[in-house]
């Protein structure tokens, strides 16, 4: 059978695969979010908790993904077979390009305003909400994408523990040696995070303060 | 040393001279090691830094105006902490705007990104005024401005200055620019103050550092300035 054959045939099948995997990505990508964000504005004025924050994030990034998903396994509540094991370890993988581009945000801001708005009477926190988050919000979001991009490969080794997503194709592919299915995946996943990046770019620009 | 309410301070010196570090003093950016700073005859360690910052206007170099607000949210932004309504802040901002010579309707909705050096500066003074504080603290405001733009905003500053009657504290390092607006001068070095006059009187003191100040005037040699009425006059003898 032809690559495209297979593709033609299964189609509905790489339809399916691809959602799960939009879905994997979303939600993972929602709660890393809610917690990178807040996370990255709450320790911005506090140095120690920051390196705390930012060392733990980056430990977990280089944790070879596939090890990660497998540690969770035997871990209660979080861990086990399944999407919601997946979720945490993609989360995890995650959190550093949006923690550390917040703070970056929120830190790479002309002195000159920051000092006007405290001079102005503005408090702290006036100045977080007001004055460096709207400011940083296109680096934020510049992190977003990184992770976002980062996340739909990574989603791919999900299938591992069971969570579906197109690494299903990709895994059965190696097993069978057959790089039809292989692509049935691969094709689909490189075509999200193209997708992705292209969208969160010019969301991106859009936001950009000069 | 102390400021009487309506006079125009500028305090006079090098970069590192301490005038700016005064200034922040004032505000309480800065909080004094000993000593004390009275505001209103009260120091400013007693007070709340927030409120004592909000009846205190503050102008420094490129204005600091925040990039992703307009014009008009710049110059509201004290009324907008202060919860003035609606109609009080827009009134007061087109006052402002028209105190500073800029049209209203040509210039609220823009973003500082398209305002000139010197447009920036105007719309830092009118945020520093919005709230109508009597006190102004002006860090070099005029700086980064070209020659031309910035004699015309001293001269329109002066003539605001004379109008309003406010406290103003103003540091710069251009003895031209102190002659213009200061109802009275400060010459600091390395942290002390070395000198304080009226306008008139200042080069007539006789101090190293304001020599050297007065050397700056024009290209006469330091310690044979005449004091004259037209600055520059004097040529060069060589």
């Amino acid at each position: 059978m032809s690559r495209w054959q297979f593709f033609v045939a299964h189609r509905s099948d790489i339809f399916q695969a691809t959602l799960t995997h939009l879905t994997l990505v979303s939600i993972s990508m929602l709660v890393a979010i809610a917690i990178a964000v807040p996370l990255g504005m709450f320790v911005v004025q506090r140095p120690t908790l920051r390196s705390i924050a930012l060392g733990i994030a980056s430990v977990l990034q280089t944790i070879p993904s596939l090890a990660l998903f497998g540690f969770l396994i035997p871990i209660p509540f979080i861990g086990g077979i399944g999407t919601r094991t997946a979720i945490v370890a993609l989360v995890l993988y995650a959190l550093l390009p949006i923690l550390r581009n917040t703070y970056v945000g929120l830190t790479n801001i002309d002195p000159a305003v920051l000092q006007a708005a405290e001079a102005m009477g503005m408090t702290e926190n006036q100045i977080l909400w007001r004055v460096r988050l709207p400011l940083a919000l296109s680096v934020i979001l510049a992190g977003i994408r990184t992770s976002t991009i980062i996340t739909i490969g990574v989603a791919t080794i999900a299938a591992a523990i069971g969570a579906g997503g197109l690494g299903t194709f990709i895994f059965r592919g190696v097993a069978m040696v057959s790089d039809a299915v292989i692509l049935a995946g691969a094709i689909p996943a490189a075509l999200l995070a193209i997708l992705a990046d292209g969208l969160l770019a010019l969301l991106e620009r859009r936001l950009k303060v000069t | 040393m102390e400021i009487n309410a309506g006079e125009t301070v500028v305090l006079l010196g090098r970069s590192g001279s301490g005038k700016t570090t005064l200034l922040r003093l004032i505000n309480r950016l800065l909080s004094p090691q000993k000593g004390a700073v009275l505001v209103q005859d009260r120091a400013t360690t007693d007070w709340d830094p927030i409120a004592l910052r909000r009846g205190i206007g503050y102008v420094i170099q490129e204005g600091g105006l925040f990039p992703h607000f307009t014009v008009a949210e710049n110059i509201a932004l004290v009324p907008t902490l202060e919860n003035w309504d609606q109609r009080r802040t827009s009134k007061r901002v087109r006052e402002l705007l028209e105190l500073v010579g800029l049209d209203p309707a040509q210039f609220a909705d823009r973003r500082p990104n398209q305002l000139s050096g010197g447009q920036r500066q105007r719309i830092g003074v009118a945020r520093a005024l919005a709230a109508d504080p009597p006190i102004l603290l002006m860090d070099e405001p005029f700086g980064a401005l070209d020659p031309v733009t910035r004699a015309e905003m001293q001269r329109e500053f002066a003539d605001i200055a004379r109008r309003l009657g406010k406290t103003i504290v103003f540091v710069t390092h251009d003895l031209r620019e102190a002659r213009r607006l200061a109802t009275r001068i400060v010459l600091l070095q390395s942290g002390r103050i070395v000198a304080s006059s009226a306008p008139d009187e200042f080069l007539r003191i006789d101090h190293p550092e304001v020599r050297a100040f007065a050397a700056t005037l024009d290209s006469t040699p330091a310690g044979q300035f005449q004091p004259a009425q037209t600055p520059g006059a004097p040529g060069d003898r060589a």
